[in-house]
């Protein structure tokens, strides 16, 4: 391979695994440019005869389906050192109104579903990651720079995440319902009852456990999602939506929509149609959190805060409790005549 | 065709004087129909498509919404309608947005025959005097009934008050080719919305079940049958089949009434019904109008949607375009 062309020095990732024909390359690759495009950034052909790449085409996730961004937008994506690894959707503001006119429309079905039903479909989701761990554990550590077996602990906890909430379906209700003693002959019951279209803005540091452990709470009670993923990080985001979408979760039940958080989340905010707002995402300095708490009021969202000083030392794998089961939950409760 | 009559400034024996002879003998009128022009049904779609990627934005998008909630004809006919269903959508109508009072009023509200009295007391007890009530008539929607039993239903609804009439043609005599059978019928219903002690007679829009009809050519012909037979509005569908409005169909029809205002001097409505469900679709019905037909028809009084939920999916854009906030179904009614 005398004839080998110049190269970029990048490689890295998933992109840049393999090589195309000398010749090829050379024409397509200036060397100077930056990694940019699936043609670009390519390591040293070695051999005369390798495969062409099959690039993977990152889409959104809407009501079961994934389309490109309405916008046509895409955003690159890359690993922890700059490396290009794909090109991702970036979501417009009617992407988010397309999602959230999906999430409504699921949530009937979904929260009318059984809650063991629920946790069966929840569970297999868990068993449909268990069987792409790998693929996992590589874009974690492609996204967020991490050696191989702290990748693979990762996506182990955010499997064992899943699996526990999963497990909450049908006892959340026991444990934060039940029946309230009361002066006068009626039965006085109380039951958590899902609140509707939650807008989830995930993790931005923990590109898959903290996704999982923001994500998996809320479903799980009936609720319907929209997510905003991390923005530098959101293939595993879009991966996992590939696991949903072939595992008996009803589409539209969660929606994935990758892009500027700050730009997606506005919209949400001030979407009259989302009932709550999850701000684990809304990023270290509080100020897009207090932007978007603003807005939500407008129809008296729940709002779910970053904890106070939370900013980048969230530890994803503590065990997280029941609270952000509770968080998307509102007490219905019923006063039934004794005796009549 | 005397009774012919528009709200065009023209005669109202204009369409007889133009078209006298083709309408002479059944003979004639076959020939006439099937002397028409061929539809290029794939330039129809293209065309239709085409006009249906025009982006509509802001000021224009508000001018659009607005417009296509005055020419809404909220319609409720189903067999399970009460009085009180017919009064909520009356008081709907009227004031289709409560939390804004600038939502202009739809044009008219579509039931029954049954139901055009409830329809008419609501309408001028809750401030919908304005609004005109349409009734569909000659056995909706199938039209297999005996001309006499048509006729009586038309009537009925006229004396009830319907200020306009909605008659489906009789599809079977069309397709067997009867179209004198047809053209007679439609006559007969229009004298039929004549008003015994005088007055206005009510505004006759004749359904042809696009459908039904299976080609355009079929379309293209049953247009101008009707407008020759002295239809003031000629609608697309009933709304109770698989294939109801679509943009090439009523692009189709839209052209026949630009063809036949030149012909005859003649302004006939055009009004799609059915399938019709969002904002998004009824500006590009907007769009088809003003580019077929032309500006002339973009008043309620030349063209209506015959829709119900459409009307929701509007005041939430309208809402949009007002807050800047998406909003959703808790903000309109419910129907």
């Amino acid at each position: 391979m005398s004839d080998e062309p110049k190269k970029t020095a990048k490689s890295g990732g998933t992109a840049g695994k393999t090589g195309r024909p000398a010749g090829k390359t050379a024409a397509k690759s200036p060397a100077k440019s930056p990694a940019k495009s699936p043609a670009k950034g390519r390591t040293s052909v070695r051999t005369p005869a390798r495969r062409i790449d099959v690039l993977k085409t990152y889409k959104l996730f809407v009501g079961g389906k994934f389309p490109r961004s309405e916008s046509g937008r895409v955003y690159e994506v890359t690993d922890s050192e700059g490396n290009w690894l794909a090109n991702a959707p970036q979501a417009s503001r009617k992407d988010a109104r397309d999602a959230v006119t999906a999430a409504r429309k699921a949530f009937g079905g979904w929260s009318g579903a059984t809650a063991y039903n629920r946790g069966q479909i929840l569970y297999r989701v868990a068993e449909m990651l268990e069987g792409r761990r790998e693929q996992f554990a590589a874009e974690v550590a492609a996204a967020e720079g991490l050696p191989g077996p702290a990748a693979t602990a990762q996506v182990d906890a955010a499997i064992d995440r899943w699996v526990w909430y999963a497990g909450w379906s049908d006892k959340i209700v026991q444990v934060a319902g039940g029946a309230n003693p009361v002066a006068g002959p009626f039965f006085n019951l109380s039951t958590p009852e899902p609140t509707g279209v939650v807008a989830v803005l995930a993790p931005q540091e923990s590109s898959f456990l903290g996704l999982a452990s923001v994500l998996a709470p809320v479903i799980v009670t009936g609720n319907t999602a929209v997510v905003v993923p991390s923005e530098k990080a959101p293939l595993p985001a879009l991966s996992l939506a590939e696991v949903l979408a072939t595992s008996d979760v009803p589409g539209g039940v969660v929606n994935l929509l990758s892009g500027r958080t700050r730009e997606v989340a506005a919209t949400l905010a001030a979407h009259q149609d989302v009932n709550a707002l999850d701000l684990a995402g809304a990023g270290a300095d509080g100020e897009l959190a207090k932007e978007l708490e603003t807005a939500a009021a407008e129809n008296l969202k729940r709002v779910l805060r970053p904890d106070e000083g939370a900013a980048e030392g969230v530890d994803w794998s503590a065990d997280p409790g029941t609270s952000r089961l509770l968080a998307f939950l509102e007490t219905k409760t019923v006063w039934h005549p004794i005796g009549v | 065709m005397s009774s012919a009559s528009t709200a065009t400034a023209s005669p109202a024996s204009a369409p007889a004087s133009a078209l006298a002879d083709v309408t002479a003998s059944d003979a004639a009128l076959r020939r006439y129909l099937h002397g028409l022009p061929g539809v290029d049904a794939v330039g129809l779609e293209a065309r239709a498509a085409t006009l249906g990627t025009r982006s509509i934005k802001t000021t224009a998008k508000a001018y659009a919404i607005d417009l296509a909630i005055s020419m809404i004809d909220l319609t409720t006919l189903e067999g399970a309608d009460t009085p009180g269903k017919v009064r909520s959508l009356c008081a709907k109508g009227a004031n289709p947005d409560p939390s804004d009072r600038t939502t202009p009023q739809v044009a008219a509200i579509c039931v029954y025959s049954d139901m055009a009295a409830t329809a008419k007391k609501a309408l001028s007890a809750g401030g919908g005097s304005g609004i005109n009530v349409a009734s569909v008539a000659t056995a909706f929607p199938s039209g297999r009934a005996a001309l006499s039993v048509k006729l009586a239903d038309t009537r009925e609804a006229v004396a009830a008050g319907a200020d306009e009439i909605d008659m489906v043609i009789d599809r079977g005599a069309f397709l067997a080719g009867d179209y004198g059978k047809v053209f007679e019928e439609i006559q007969a219903v229009k004298d039929a919305c004549r008003r015994p002690g005088g007055g206005e007679p009510a505004h006759l829009k004749v359904i042809f079940e696009n459908g039904e009809l299976s080609t355009y050519d079929n379309i293209r012909r049953a247009s101008w049958l009707a407008m020759l037979a002295g239809a003031d509005f000629i609608k697309t569908s009933t709304g109770k089949v698989a294939v109801n409005a679509t943009l090439p169909n009523t692009l189709l029809m839209l052209e026949a009434v630009r063809d036949f205002r030149a012909a005859t001097g003649t302004q006939i409505g055009v009004k799609p019904a059915g399938g019709i469900r969002t904002a998004k679709d009824a500006i590009r019905y907007l769009v088809v109008v003003n580019e077929t037909a032309g500006p002339d028809w973009l008043s309620p009084d030349w063209f209506r949607f015959g829709a119900s939920s459409l009307l929701n999916d509007l005041l939430m854009q309208r809402q949009k375009l007002k807050t800047g906030r998406y909003s959703g179904p808790d903000y309109v009614t419910v129907d």
